[in-house]
């Protein structure tokens, strides 16, 4: 299995000499072609600015991100955006979907500004929409679907383009429990069914549960690792917990 | 302390009061430079007759202020009321910090004088500059010379600019004290989240709509200009203006989203990079706009209107006055006063001396040489006299056509008798002017006409019937149309006819009707000319003048100087009531536009922002956001110069005798110059200012 990521011993540094704050202090890991890797901690901990850093809307203060064999931390300018188009899809806690395009309208976006021939673009968005069954509400505006659907509607726009990575950013913090379990298992389906490699940022267990491997970061640090393997989800899941209890979270903070 | 906040969130959200401050400081210039005119005149020197056009120009600018101010009032109301939804959360936070919304009325109270005053000062004080150059343009306009540089102030218009401005500012206080009140906290603190929900609307009714307007616009673009003749009143004049206010509303509701329809049938368009958002901004955005929108296009419709016509009105009229004044002067009076007769005024009957009668029965140069005037003063003196047979009248003159052109002109007087010339003194005259002579045979006439509307009339009435029947004979035009010519100077083409008839036709001395005299100054240079133009044009006391007025003789005339002083004056006006609305309504819609857009930009910054997160390159953000702002700028200026150019067309047909379409070309490119230079700039300052705002913070 030839590795998607490459995260080599990578360090960002926020602030100046006498107040220097390290976000993200030597971390490295890989993720391979058609991984489910969850990426846990608490706030502060780190976690979205290795996502920013990642999905190269943030730059690395040192170190090496290797992205299907390219090294991010060297591109710039238009080529990092052409890069993010081509290689990256995104989502977001808040969705980020236009609320004056339809759903339709949102998915076909990715896939024009790509310079797509139209023909395709119709074709692919129905396609996807059927995978992730929201074929019904394409032409529905934002504000005309709930949260869950948004989410999914999120999903479709960021796999459309077939890209190397999904990156997601607490899916599941703007949703209610059901639509979390909902828009899980579409990822479950994204990831099994049509091989996407997932890298979703959480702080939520239940919602960790179902990647397959779990890297826990704490104050820029890599602290475990947790790989599902065997294990039922149930079971996945109170490792999880364990891992958090053992990470101190807040409680010990509070004492 | 409530003043501290006031003083700092004016210093904090300076970028988003610069437009409304910019506003406010041109609006107080132009409408102080505008008022201070009166005192603008002292430091030219003019005569009096041009000093009467300025009182003139100073009355109807006045009165135009009084619009003006009204529509200074709605856009600074406008702009006021964008940069309080803009602070929203900001008020938000104060209430829920347990700050009571009269405070927050308060703090708005303070800021709006705050701004009020400074606005007030900084524009008085560029207006008091920039009057300075009014002056040179007042003295260029008038022909006048400038006798000495004096800083001029007028202390009228100053205290005029304050009170006209404190009445808006005191509306703006009002109109915000009632928007507060209005307030919610919860709407307040969410306000920047909530999304405008999207108002689709039916694409069938879109596309009726859209129909109907152009029909009803098609409908009111012919009643101003096909079927202008129908006309008649002021109030008739109204329909058009709604039928074209309403048909703009309508265009506007439905364009959009007529043009999103027809473009999302062609997906190859639609599906091609940025378009689909950028369409669905526009259609958004116009769709929440309507009544703005509407509002814009008809002022820049007024502006580019204004602006073109009156410019050729001046071009037109200077270009006229050389043809129309060959000579220096025109005396003429009546002929053969009856004994009495009734004033139309008080209903009295008042009888002629029998001095009158007598003088009234002798040329012109008569008059001059009885009452002591020195005909040696004149040159090249040509009399004639000019008849007026009491049953050749118009209506004769139009026969069959009559009950038409009564139907179309209802204003004329059909019942006057036509005025007649013999072809031998009208061609005395004629080499005089340096006009065409004619010719004609004992049973022809010629009917010389230069009025537009008249002409047009009188050609209608010679193709129909052009046989007259007279003294038992029968008469036959020339020709079937009216030739040019004129005989009484003016200022443009005034002559709405005059009837040239065979030496051999017979009239009765009594039924002349007016002693005519045309001559040239017995003079040098330019300084004996206003001298000897000073006696004749009464404005100096004279022997003639005394003699004239003590036996109550009325000589009239036109002189070549006061005449051209005349058009000037009218020119003049023309321009600077025009100069004045137009830049007005050209600052107003542009100001909108920008606040619009400006305020917009920081709602649409998130949408932006989440183009740029799925991987939108910095050119085609600007790109989007560059064609969505052009499309903004050009929509209620591409429907205004249709508007305008049936506007101009009915403008032109309203004032036939001063302007002529040839003029036209160069005045619309100088207007398409001056809007494209403010509009442009507005449009490119709009476009710079959103740009900063979607730029990702760092």
């Amino acid at each position: 299995m030839s590795n998607v990521l490459e995260v080599k011993n990578i360090e960002k540094y926020y602030g100046n000499k006498s107040n220097l704050t390290k976000a993200i202090d030597g971390i490295s890991f890989n993720v391979g072609e058609g991984e489910f890797v969850g990426i846990m901690g608490a706030s502060g901990s780190g976690k979205t600015t290795l996502l920013n850093c990642i999905s190269t809307i943030d730059r690395v203060t040192a170190g090496k991100i290797i992205i299907n064999n390219q090294d991010i931390t060297k591109l710039k300018g238009n080529k990092l955006n052409k890069f993010r188009r081509e290689e990256l899809g995104f989502i977001f806690q808040d969705f980020n979907l236009l609320d004056t395009l339809t759903a339709y309208e949102n998915i076909a976006l990715a896939l024009t500004i790509q310079k797509v021939n139209s023909h395709e673009i119709d074709k692919k968005v129905k396609e996807i929409a059927q995978k992730l069954e929201i074929s019904e509400i394409l032409n529905k505006y934002p504000y005309q679907i709930s949260g869950g659907q948004k989410q999914r509607v999120a999903s479709a726009r960021a796999i459309i383009t077939n890209p190397k990575m999904v990156l997601a950013d607490e899916p599941t913090g703007a949703l209610d429990s059901k639509s979390a379990r909902q828009l899980l298992e579409t990822f479950e389906h994204l990831n099994q069914k049509l091989g996407a490699t997932i890298l979703m940022v959480t702080h939520d267990a239940f919602t960790a549960s179902y990647a397959e491997r779990i890297i826990f970061i704490k104050d820029g640090k890599i602290f475990n690792e947790l790989v599902k393997g065997e294990d039922t989800r149930k079971q996945f899941f109170e490792k999880i917990i364990e891992v958090q209890t053992l990470l101190g979270g807040d409680l010990n903070d509070v004492i | 302390m409530l003043f501290k906040l006031s003083f700092r969130n004016m210093k904090k959200s300076f970028k988003d009061y610069a437009i409304y401050f910019l506003t406010l400081v041109l609006g107080v210039a132009i409408f102080y430079m505008f008022n201070s005119i009166d005192s603008q005149q002292a430091m030219i020197e003019v005569s009096q007759s041009t000093r009467e056009m300025i009182q003139l120009l100073i009355q109807m600018l006045g009165m135009v202020s009084v619009f003006i101010a009204i529509v200074l009032g709605f856009l600074i109301v406008y702009a006021n009321n964008f940069l309080i939804n803009r602070r929203k959360r900001e008020f938000g936070i104060y209430m829920s910090l347990g700050m009571g919304r009269r405070q927050i009325s308060g703090i708005i109270l303070l800021e709006t004088i705050l701004i009020g005053i400074l606005s007030l000062a900084v524009g008085l004080f560029i207006g008091i500059f920039a009057s300075q150059f009014m002056s040179i343009l007042v003295a260029k306009l008038f022909e006048a010379d400038m006798s000495e540089f004096t800083f001029v102030f007028s202390k009228d218009a100053c205290i005029k600019t304050c009170i006209y401005f404190a009445v808006m500012y005191i509306a703006v206080i009002i109109f915000n004290t009632l928007t507060i009140s209005r307030y919610k906290l919860i709407n307040l603190l969410t306000a920047v989240k909530k999304n405008e929900k999207v108002k689709l609307k039916n694409p069938i009714i879109s596309i009726l709509i859209f129909i109907a307007s152009s029909v009803l616009l098609g409908y009111a673009y012919y009643l101003v200009t096909g079927g202008v003749y129908e006309l008649k009143t002021g109030e008739q004049l109204l329909k058009p203006i709604l039928m074209g206010v309403i048909g703009t509303v309508g265009v506007f509701w439905s364009l959009s989203g007529f043009i999103l329809r027809l473009i999302q049938t062609r997906k190859s368009v639609y599906l091609k990079g940025t378009n689909m958002f950028v369409l669905r901004q526009l259609n958004n955005k116009i769709n929440t706009n309507i009544v703005s929108m509407t509002v814009i296009c008809l002022m820049l419709f007024m502006t580019i209107s204004a602006l073109s016509s009156s410019l050729s009105i001046q071009s037109a009229l200077d270009s006229q006055l050389e043809k129309f004044t060959p000579v220096d002067v025109n005396l003429y009076k009546t002929a053969y006063l009856p004994e009495s007769y009734v004033s139309s005024y008080s209903g009295k009957t008042i009888y002629n001396t029998e001095e009158q009668i007598e003088d009234s029965k002798h040329p012109v140069s008569y008059t001059l040489e009885t009452n002591g005037y020195d005909m040696n003063n004149l040159k090249d003196i040509v009399e004639i006299p000019i008849y007026a047979i009491p049953e050749w009248t118009l209506k004769y003159s139009l026969g069959n056509y009559y009950e038409k052109a009564k139907s179309q002109f209802s204003m004329l007087t059909y019942d006057t008798p036509e005025s007649v010339i013999k072809i031998s003194d009208y061609n005395k005259i004629a080499k005089l002017y340096g006009e065409e002579e004619y010719s004609l045979n004992d049973d022809e006439y010629i009917v010389l006409c230069d009025f537009e509307q008249m002409i047009d009339l009188r050609n209608e009435a010679l193709k129909q019937n052009s046989n007259i029947e007279i003294n038992g004979k029968t008469y036959h035009a020339k020709y079937k149309e009216c030739k040019d010519g004129f005989v009484l100077m003016s200022t443009s083409n005034m002559n709405a006819g005059i009837i040239l008839v065979p030496d051999s036709f017979e009239i009765k001395e009594e039924n002349t009707e007016q002693y005519f005299l045309a001559a040239n100054y017995n003079a040098e240079t330019e300084e004996e000319k206003i001298e000897l133009n000073n006696v004749l044009a009464g404005e100096v006391d004279s022997e003639l003048f005394d003699n004239l007025s003590e036996k109550e003789i009325n000589l009239e005339g036109m002189t070549k100087i006061s005449l051209t002083e005349a058009s000037k004056g009218l020119s003049t006006i023309i321009i600077f009531i025009a100069i004045y609305l137009g830049i007005v309504f050209l600052i107003a819609s542009s100001a909108i536009l920008a606040l619009k857009q400006l305020t917009e930009s920081s709602d649409n910054k998130q949408r932006y922002t989440i183009l740029r997160k799925i991987g939108c390159d910095e050119k085609m953000i600007n790109q989007a956001l560059f064609r969505q702002i052009f499309i903004f700028f050009m929509m209620p200026l591409t429907l205004a110069i249709v508007h305008s150019i049936f506007g101009i067309k009915f403008i032109l047909s309203m004032l036939a005798a001063l302007a002529s379409p040839d003029e036209l070309l160069p005045s619309i490119i100088v207007t398409a110059v001056i809007i494209g230079a403010i509009y442009g700039l507005y449009f490119l300052a709009t476009y710079f200012g959103s740009k900063n705002i979607i730029k990702e913070e760092e």
